[in-house]
C-alpha cells in the first residue's frame, strides 16, 4: 500500500488520548510544543447531546439498557469492548485473557470507575519486601510532587488517614456513606477491616470555573456533561485547546508503525485512516505511545527494521513481557434488613462512597500481595434486568417463588434495593512468563498483525481469592445478609476473574535502570530508542492493590516535564 | 417441545376468534416499526444502523405477539399506575428476541405448549378461552422452588420464568413502572446522607468522627484551597 506523506512536522506525536495520552498533550502543548494526537476512534465529547447518555432512562433504550452492544450497558460511555468487529486478538494454548478497548477521545477514562489511588511508599519496592518480582527505579518521593499536582489539577475526593502506604493527597471533601455503606462500615469493623471515605475523581466541591460540580446522578460510567468527573477529553484535552496549545486531534486514525530512520531513531508514525482506508505518515521529533499497555506493546513489536529487528526498542526482549491485571473476585448479599425499604434518592455519585484499603500483613499469610474491597449496591436506577427472578430471595423465607398477578408487585417492591456486592481487587505478581506477542498468522482488518495472550494465574493469585471470598462470608455473616450463591472453590479458582476482567492492564514495557532488565526508563523513555516515550500503564513494574490511573497519569506528567527540559536542551 | 405441527392441525378449526381478537390488544409488527426514531440514546453511527436493522426484522407473528400481549396482561394486570401496554413491553420483548436470538426458540416453544394445553384441555387457544381458564393452564407452571437449578426444572416452568423475567422488567424500566417502583433519582440534586428517618428505624447513625470530614454542601460551590498540608482550608 502506497503512504501518503504530510509534509507538516510536529514536536511530538501523542498516541492515544487517555489517560496518559491525555496528560502528555496537556504538559507537553502547555509548553509550547507543536503537538499531534492520534486517536483511533472517534472524537467524543461527554457534553455533545449527540453522544450523551448521562441522564438518559432505561425506556429511551429499545433495549431498556441492555448489555448487547455495549458490554457495561447502552448507556456506558466506551465505544469498544471486549471484542471489536474486524480487530481480534488471539491466545496461545489454554490462555483466556480478556482485553477490553475503548476506542474514542479519551479512551477508556469516559467510563472508569473514577477510583484515584496514589500507589504507597511499599508499592514501589515490591521485590525489597517480598522477594518477588521487581522494585521500581523510582520511589513514592520522586512521584508524590506529581500525585500532588494531579491531585490540584483534576480533583480527588478523599480524607486524611495517615495510613504509610495509602498515602493521602490534596483532596475534596467525599459525600456520607450510603445505608447499605453503613451496614458495610459495622461489619467490617466487626471483622477487624478497615473502612474509609473513598477517594474518587469527582468534583465535590468547585475547583475551577471551566469544571461543574457533582450533581449525584451516580452517571459517571456514562461521562459528566458538566465535566464533574475525570475524563481525559473534558479535564485534559479540551482545556489544553482553550488555553490555546498547538494541538492537532486526528481521529479516527489507527497507528500500525514508528516510523525510524537509519540511525534507527523515531521519525514519526504511521496510521489508518479509518474512513478512507488509506495509511499516512506523521512526522515528529519525539514520539509518545500512549495507546494503553498491549496497544502500545503492539504497535512497539510490529514496528521493526534493520536497526530494530526485534521490535522497535525491543533489545531486552521484554516488549508485552511482565503483561499483568489486577486481581478480582466477588460476591452478592442478600440483607433481609433492606426489604420494605422506604425509598428516597440515594444515588450519589458513580461509585462507592466507602472502600477498605488493604488491611493485613502479607508476611502472616500464605499470599503475597494485597487487595482493596470495593462495595457496592442500593436503590439503582431500574434498567434491563431489574426485576428479573423477581422474588427468588423467598427463599430466605422459606417460601415458593414465581406466581403473577399483582403480587410481583408488591415483591419488586420488597426486593429493590435489599442487596449489596463487594469486590476485591488485588495485586498480581508480575511474571515474565505472562505475555503478549504478535500471532504470527493472524492480521485485523486494516492488515495490521494482532496481540497474542499467554497469561496463567500462580497460587499466589488463587490464595488471595480465596482470602477474598472467606473476607466476604465473615462480612455477610457479620450483617445478618444472605450470599446470593455458593461459595466459589478451588474448581474455579476461588472465583478468580479472568486475566484482563478488571482492566488494569500493566507491565508490557516496565522500566527499569538496567536496560536488560527493562524496556523505559524512569522518565518512561526507551533505552533503545531516546526519542520514544510509553506513557500509559506499560511502564509499571508492578501493579499495586491499587487502580492504575492515577500513577499513569502522575509518571506522564513527571515524563512530560522531562521531555520539555530535553527540548530546551535541544537535545530532540 | 416440537410440537408445532401438531398445534396446526388440532387448531385449523379455532381461527377465527384469534384473528379478531388481535384489534382488541393492538400490538402489531406495524406498531412496533413506527418507533424507529423516537430512541434518541446517544448512539454511535454503527450502533444506530444495528438497532435499524433490528427494527426492520419480523420475529414474532402478529398472533403470537397478540398471545403474548395476554399472558403479559396476566403476570402484572393493569393497575392505576399503568398497564404493559403503556410500558410497551411486548415491543420490548419483540426486540430483545432479535437482540439476543437464544431468546427465539424457547419463547416460541413455550407459546406452542401453552397452546397446545389450551387446545387439550378447553379444544380452543389459549387466547381465545376465559381468563379463568387461562389461569388454570397457568397455575401449573407459575410456581418454583427457588432452591433448585432453574436449569433442572421443566421447559415450561423455564419459559414462563423468562416471560415473567421480561414482564417484569419491561414494566418496571418503563416510565410508568419506574414511577410505580418509586425510584427518586437519575436526576440533578445533592445528596448529603441517609434521610434521619431512615437511620432511625436502622439504628444506624454516622460516626461523630467522621462528620466532620464529609462535604458541607453549603460551601460546595466555593473554590476548593488547601494549606500545604493538603487540609482544605475553603
Amino acid at each position: 500500500m502506497e503512504i501518503k506523506k504530510t509534509s507538516k512536522q510536529y514536536d511530538v506525536i501523542i498516541v492515544g488520548s487517555g489517560a496518559g495520552g491525555g496528560m502528555a498533550t496537556k504538559v507537553l502543548s502547555e509548553a509550547g510544543l507543536k503537538v499531534a494526537v492520534v486517536e483511533s476512534g472517534p472524537y467524543y465529547d461527554p457534553a455533545n447531546p449527540e453522544q450523551m447518555t448521562q441522564l438518559k432512562w432505561a425506556w429511551q433504550s429499545p433495549r431498556r439498557g441492555a448489555g448487547t452492544t455495549r458490554p457495561f450497558g447502552d448507556f456506558d460511555q466506551a465505544y469498544g469492548g471486549w471484542d471489536i468487529e474486524g480487530e481480534p486478538y488471539t491466545q496461545k494454548d489454554d490462555t483466556n485473557f480478556r482485553w477490553f478497548r475503548s476506542r474514542m477521545l479519551g479512551g477508556r477514562t469516559n467510563h472508569w470507575g473514577r477510583i484515584s489511588l496514589r500507589f504507597g511508599p511499599n508499592d514501589f519496592k515490591k521485590k525489597s519486601i517480598d522477594g518477588l518480582g521487581e522494585d521500581w527505579p523510582i520511589t513514592y518521593d520522586d512521584l508524590k510532587p506529581y500525585y500532588d499536582k494531579v491531585d490540584k489539577l483534576i480533583g480527588v475526593f478523599g480524607t486524611k488517614e495517615n495510613l504509610y502506604n495509602e498515602p493521602d493527597g490534596f483532596f475534596l471533601p467525599p459525600p456520607k456513606p450510603r445505608l447499605h455503606e453503613l451496614y458495610y462500615i459495622k461489619a467490617a469493623k466487626k471483622a477487624d477491616i478497615k473502612v474509609i471515605p473513598s477517594r474518587l475523581s469527582v468534583i465535590t466541591k468547585r475547583i475551577n470555573n471551566d469544571r461543574g460540580v457533582c450533581f449525584y446522578c451516580n452517571g459517571c460510567a456514562r461521562s459528566c456533561n458538566v465535566y464533574a468527573d475525570f475524563s481525559s477529553g473534558s479535564c485534559l484535552i479540551f482545556p489544553a485547546q482553550n488555553a490555546g496549545g498547538q494541538i492537532d486531534l486526528y481521529v479516527n486514525s489507527m497507528v500500525r508503525t514508528v516510523e525510524t530512520n537509519s540511525e534507527g531513531k523515531a521519525t514519526g508514525v504511521s496510521y489508518i485512516n479509518k474512513d478512507d482506508g488509506n495509511e499516512y505518515k506523521l512526522n515528529g521529533k519525539v514520539v509518545v505511545l500512549a495507546a494503553s499497555a498491549c496497544s502500545s506493546a503492539r504497535i512497539l513489536l510490529n514496528s521493526k527494521s534493520k536497526q530494530h529487528p526485534n521490535g522497535l526498542g525491543n533489545s531486552s526482549d521484554l516488549v508485552g513481557k511482565y503483561l499483568h491485571d489486577s486481581t478480582g473476585g466477588d460476591m452478592m448479599a442478600f440483607l433481609p434488613q433492606l426489604t420494605n425499604r422506604k425509598i428516597y434518592n440515594e444515588d450519589g455519585v458513580g461509585g462507592m462512597h466507602v472502600y477498605s484499603p488493604w488491611w493485613l500483613d502479607n508476611k502472616k499469610l500464605d499470599f503475597p500481595r494485597g487487595y482493596h474491597i470495593e462495595v457496592w449496591g442500593g436503590m439503582g436506577a431500574p434498567t434491563y434486568g431489574t426485576g428479573f427472578n423477581v422474588n427468588h430471595f423467598n427463599k430466605f423465607f422459606g417460601l415458593k417463588a414465581g406466581g403473577y398477578g399483582d403480587v410481583l408487585r408488591s415483591d419488586m417492591k420488597k426486593y429493590y434495593g435489599s442487596t449489596i456486592g463487594f469486590s476485591g481487587r488485588g495485586e498480581s505478581v508480575a511474571m515474565k512468563s505472562n505475555y503478549c506477542e504478535i500471532d504470527p498468522n493472524k492480521v485485523d482488518k486494516y492488515g495490521v498483525p494482532v496481540l497474542r495472550f499467554n497469561y496463567k494465574w500462580t497460587d499466589y493469585e488463587i490464595k488471595q481469592a480465596k482470602h477474598m471470598q472467606d473476607t466476604f462470608e465473615e462480612i455477610i455473616h457479620n450483617m445478618g445478609g444472605q450470599p446470593l450463591w455458593n461459595k466459589p472453590g478451588i474448581e474455579s479458582n476461588y472465583g478468580l476473574t479472568k486475566p484482563g476482567e478488571i482492566i488494569h492492564e500493566v507491565g508490557t514495557t516496565r522500566m527499569g535502570k538496567n536496560p536488560k532488565e527493562s524496556v523505559v526508563d524512569q522518565f518512561e523513555r526507551m533505552h533503545d530508542v531516546d526519542n520514544v516515550f510509553v506513557v500509559d500503564a506499560g511502564p509499571f513494574v508492578s501493579q499495586a492493590d491499587k487502580n492504575p490511573t492515577w500513577t499513569i497519569m502522575a509518571l506522564a506528567w513527571r515524563a512530560s516535564d522531562h521531555i520539555v527540559s530535553e527540548f530546551k536542551k535541544q537535545n530532540f | 417441545m416440537k410440537r408445532r405441527d401438531s398445534i396446526k392441525t388440532i387448531t385449523l378449526g379455532a381461527i377465527g376468534a384469534s384473528y379478531l381478537l388481535n384489534g382488541c390488544y393492538g400490538v402489531t409488527q406495524e406498531k412496533i416499526k413506527r418507533s424507529l426514531t423516537r430512541y434518541q440514546y446517544g448512539r454511535t453511527p454503527q450502533e444506530k444502523l444495528y438497532d435499524d436493522k433490528l427494527f426492520n426484522q419480523e420475529f414474532f407473528t402478529d398472533e403470537e405477539l397478540t398471545t403474548l400481549n395476554k399472558l403479559c396482561n396476566l403476570i402484572l394486570p393493569p393497575n392505576d399506575y399503568g398497564s404493559i401496554e403503556e410500558a410497551e413491553v411486548v415491543q420490548l420483548i419483540e426486540f430483545m428476541a432479535k437482540d439476543i436470538p437464544s431468546y427465539q426458540k424457547p419463547l416460541r416453544d413455550g407459546i406452542d405448549w401453552i397452546n397446545e394445553q389450551s387446545e387439550l384441555n378447553f379444544n380452543q387457544k389459549f387466547i381465545d378461552i376465559s381468563e379463568n381458564s387461562q389461569k388454570q393452564i397457568i397455575d401449573k407452571i407459575a410456581y418454583y422452588d427457588p432452591n433448585l437449578d432453574m436449569n433442572d426444572l421443566p421447559d415450561e416452568v423455564q419459559w414462563f420464568n423468562l416471560l415473567r423475567n421480561l414482564t417484569l422488567t419491561g414494566y418496571f424500566t418503563s416510565e410508568v413502572g419506574i414511577k410505580e417502583l418509586g425510584y427518586k433519582g437519575n436526576s440533578p440534586n445533592v445528596w448529603d446522607g441517609v434521610p434521619q428517618e431512615v437511620l432511625d428505624d436502622h439504628g444506624l447513625s454516622y460516626d461523630e468522627e467522621w462528620l466532620s470530614k464529609f462535604v458541607d454542601q453549603s460551601k460546595r460551590l466555593d473554590t476548593a484551597k488547601w494549606d500545604e498540608d493538603g487540609n482544605l482550608i475553603s
